[in-house]
């Protein structure tokens, strides 16, 4: 293709996201376009599949039957989405294995938040209603990008999602009604969590090497400036509801804006933890490596005995 | 020798009276754990009464890049649209 032809395929690429028109699998793309996709999608995906760990951790350990069943579908859920994305993922023309790969060998990233260790119950309630709801802001205008697979998934994403933070709400509330210690415990997860979620919202608009592209393509339709706000505004009364304190003490309502004001981040804990010095990264690694190691032999097995019985049937039609 | 299990597409008929609609993709070794494994993906919460599952390299889709000589016949042949057939008011409904 002559370069100018290639102009001319840009041209109409960008006039055809700028009218709101989706992009599917076979339609011309630019390579950036594809590669940003398959980094961003990825990512996702990664996400929810690692997700499942910190969480997975409390499933035998859940305080009664109702919380059992209702964590075991959330975990069940991360599975779920992050197959949905990987799906849409290989609408880009790279394989499962490849994701894999770039998971396991630390070419690809997830977020952050799931290098954090979960050292008590209180910690599924933080994540429900934090992180879970961090990750509901980040997933909406995504229903609305220009990438017809990706957006598909997120609507079943976000459909799906609300249960979770709604789960993890009540687990708060429930522990901040309890006993003392009980309400201790649910502040000390809130003191934990409060900070990350907030970085899980992504670097400081300046500080952001994608978002401009992005928001260009609507991969993002907020800046991460502003859906960190949205967040912290959603978030602050609900935990005056429960009675519980935001651990910022620089956290003030500010009339005039009409947002709160908030206490700087640390950002060079959020580096740390992205480059892989969090406090569980070698762990959550290790964990996903394992089990597709030790996964291997069933998948061989299946395939074999899906190839053996084609055999069989295939000797009997002759 | 490593073999990957192939890729197929997921459709599910959400109630009786509505059509199969295309709902995913997902990886399985066979036709009955691809079936299985739709279940559990894509109607956790009662989406479907019923799935078909086919591999995806059983599909064969039209190209883009032909939208042109594919579709474009149907433009100018307006007459198969009713409102090319002009009718007096007074017939109201046809």
């Amino acid at each position: 293709m002559s370069e100018n032809q290639i102009k001319n395929l840009e041209a109409e690429f960008e006039a055809k996201i700028s009218r709101d028109e989706k992009i599917e699998p076979k339609d011309w793309m630019p390579e950036k376009y594809r590669q940003t996709h398959i980094r961003q999608i990825s990512q996702h995906a990664h996400s929810e599949i690692v997700g499942m760990l910190p969480e997975g951790n409390w499933i035998t350990r859940a305080p009664s039957l109702r919380r059992k069943v209702a964590l075991l579908a959330k975990v069940q859920d991360e599975a779920g989405h992050g197959l949905y994305l990987y799906s849409a993922c290989e609408t880009l023309g790279i394989s499962r294995d490849e994701l894999y790969e770039q998971l396991h060998t630390g070419k690809a990233k997830y977020s952050s938040i799931f290098n954090y260790p979960t050292l008590t119950w209180a910690d599924m309630g933080a994540i429900g209603w934090l992180v879970d709801g961090a990750a509901i802001i980040n997933q909406v205008p995504l229903c609305n990008t220009s990438y017809g697979p990706y957006a598909r998934a997120m609507v079943r994403v976000c459909k799906e999602e609300s249960f979770h933070q709604r789960q993890g709400f009540e687990i708060m509330m429930k522990l901040a009604q309890g006993t003392p210690e009980q309400k201790e415990m649910a502040q000390d997860a809130l003191n934990r969590w409060w900070w990350p979620s907030l970085m899980m919202l992504g670097p400081t608009d300046d500080a952001s090497v994608h978002t401009e592209q992005s928001m260009k393509w609507k991969l993002k339709r907020k800046t991460n400036d502003e859906l960190r706000q949205q967040f912290i505004d959603q978030t602050v009364p609900q935990a005056d509801l429960i009675g519980l304190t935001i651990p910022d003490f620089d956290l003030k309502w500010n009339e005039e804006r009409g947002h709160y004001d908030f206490g700087p981040i640390n950002w060079d804990e959020f580096w740390q933890v992205v480059k892989g010095h969090g406090p569980c990264n070698k762990e959550r690694l290790a964990a996903r490596k394992g089990a597709w190691e030790r996964g291997e032999w069933v998948r061989d097995a299946a395939m074999a005995y899906a190839e053996k019985q084609a055999d069989r049937k295939e000797k009997q039609v002759v | 020798m490593k073999k990957n299990w192939p890729l197929w597409e997921v459709f599910v008929r959400s109630k009786n009276g509505l059509e199969h609609r295309h709902f995913g993709s997902l990886h399985a070794a066979d036709a009955e754990m691809a079936l299985e494994n739709a279940r559990d993906v894509y109607t956790r919460r009662n989406e479907g009464v019923s799935i078909w599952v086919v591999e995806s390299k059983h599909i064969t889709a039209s190209n883009p890049e032909h939208n042109g000589e594919m579709f474009e016949p149907a433009q100018d042949k307006v007459y198969r649209h009713p409102t090319f057939y002009k009718v007096p008011d007074e017939v109201k409904h046809m």
